[in-house]
């Protein structure tokens, strides 16, 4: 018995290996997590998509709960994140503004009118700083604020309707019921 | 044939060896250029994660770097440097992460393994020392004896 014991350590260790490597598998490497949870949007003034002289300031923004959009034309992920988007700024269930990133204003303003415009105030980041303030690494990346400002959910890649009902839609719901 | 592959893994080469150049970046003070590279060859760049910000070409890469510069710059320390991207970006860009509770597996985790590993050994080779002290019995011995006296080695009978 002794002895079968002593040649199962091998195979256990083995296992245990081959436990963490298939978990490492389907571990997402692009999924880091956020120092900016529970901190507040970092403050800004920039123009909007729409037109350059019209400034929003991170102010502006206070007073309702909201989902804060990373995007860009040149972003594969953000076309095929659209078609939700859209859905859900249509079902009202929440407000989306947009942060447009390090694009050109030509182009993001014909893939709204070609795609259709989700958003309610769709800030024009050129250079990319507010992006660098939100540790934005990749688009889209998207973030729950509250009604004071503060962050308190972030997820990098596209969002599904699956992700929207099951994890935002509930903490949404529960912001909104605390003002 | 054998020309057109060098001249191809020469120009795979290039790319890389060319981004690794931090020259653009140039400081008046003495030390703050060696600070520069430090800093941003201990950051990992968020795009692609196994190179640092200094070797990176991503375009985040290079916005990041020209942040760092324009913050050093600026007169800004190393650490002050360290603090504005861990609040942005955490932890994770730190190739070298800073110890505390949810780190402590990298940093203690070689030396458990290490441990258990120099346990193991230890029992091992005490376990070997201990069938080699084992004495024969008599009949053993005895048994031993006359194996080695019947035993003849056959090199010797060639001869």
């Amino acid at each position: 018995m002794n002895q079968y014991l002593r040649y199962s350590i091998p195979l256990f260790v083995f296992a245990v290996i081959a436990a963490f490597l298939y978990k490492g598998l389907g571990m997402n490497p692009r999924e880091i997590p956020s120092p900016l949870i529970g901190k507040s949007v970092p403050e800004f003034s920039l123009p909007t998509v729409e037109d350059a002289e019209t400034i929003v300031k991170s102010d502006n923004l206070l007073g309702k709960v909201y989902l804060l959009n990373v995007w860009a034309t040149w972003c594969v992920s953000c076309r095929a994140e659209h078609q939700t988007l859209v859905h859900l700024s249509r079902s009202g269930k929440v407000e989306i503004v947009g942060l447009n990133w390090k694009d050109d204003r030509d182009k993001a303003l014909s893939w709204l009118n070609r795609l259709g415009d989700p958003y309610v105030i769709n800030i024009f980041d050129k250079k990319g700083r507010t992006a660098i303030d939100l540790g934005v690494y990749g688009a889209p990346e998207t973030f729950l604020v509250d009604s004071k400002g503060v962050i308190h959910y972030k997820h990098a890649g596209p969002i599904s309707m699956e992700l929207f009902n099951e994890t935002l839609l509930p903490m949404i719901e529960d912001l909104k019921r605390k003002g | 044939m054998r020309t057109f592959f060098l001249t191809l893994m020469f120009l795979l080469i290039l790319p890389s060896s060319h981004a690794s150049t931090l020259a653009e970046y140039t400081f008046d003070e003495p030390g703050k250029a060696e600070d520069f590279r430090t800093v941003t060859e201990e950051m990992r760049c968020l795009v692609c994660q196994n190179e640092s910000l200094a070797g990176s070409n991503a375009e985040l890469a290079v916005d990041l770097r020209n942040e760092i510069y324009d913050m050093m710059k600026a007169g800004r320390n190393k650490d002050e440097v360290i603090d504005f991207m861990v609040s942005r970006y955490g932890d994770f860009v730190l190739y070298r992460p800073p110890l505390k509770p949810s780190t402590y597996p990298i940093w203690f985790g070689p030396l458990i393994v290490f441990l258990i590993g120099g346990v193991v050994l230890f029992r091992i080779l005490k376990r070997k020392s201990l069938t080699r002290e084992t004495k024969l019995s008599t009949d053993e011995q005895h048994r031993l004896d006359d194996l080695l006296e019947q035993s003849t080695d056959p090199r010797d009978n060639n001869q």
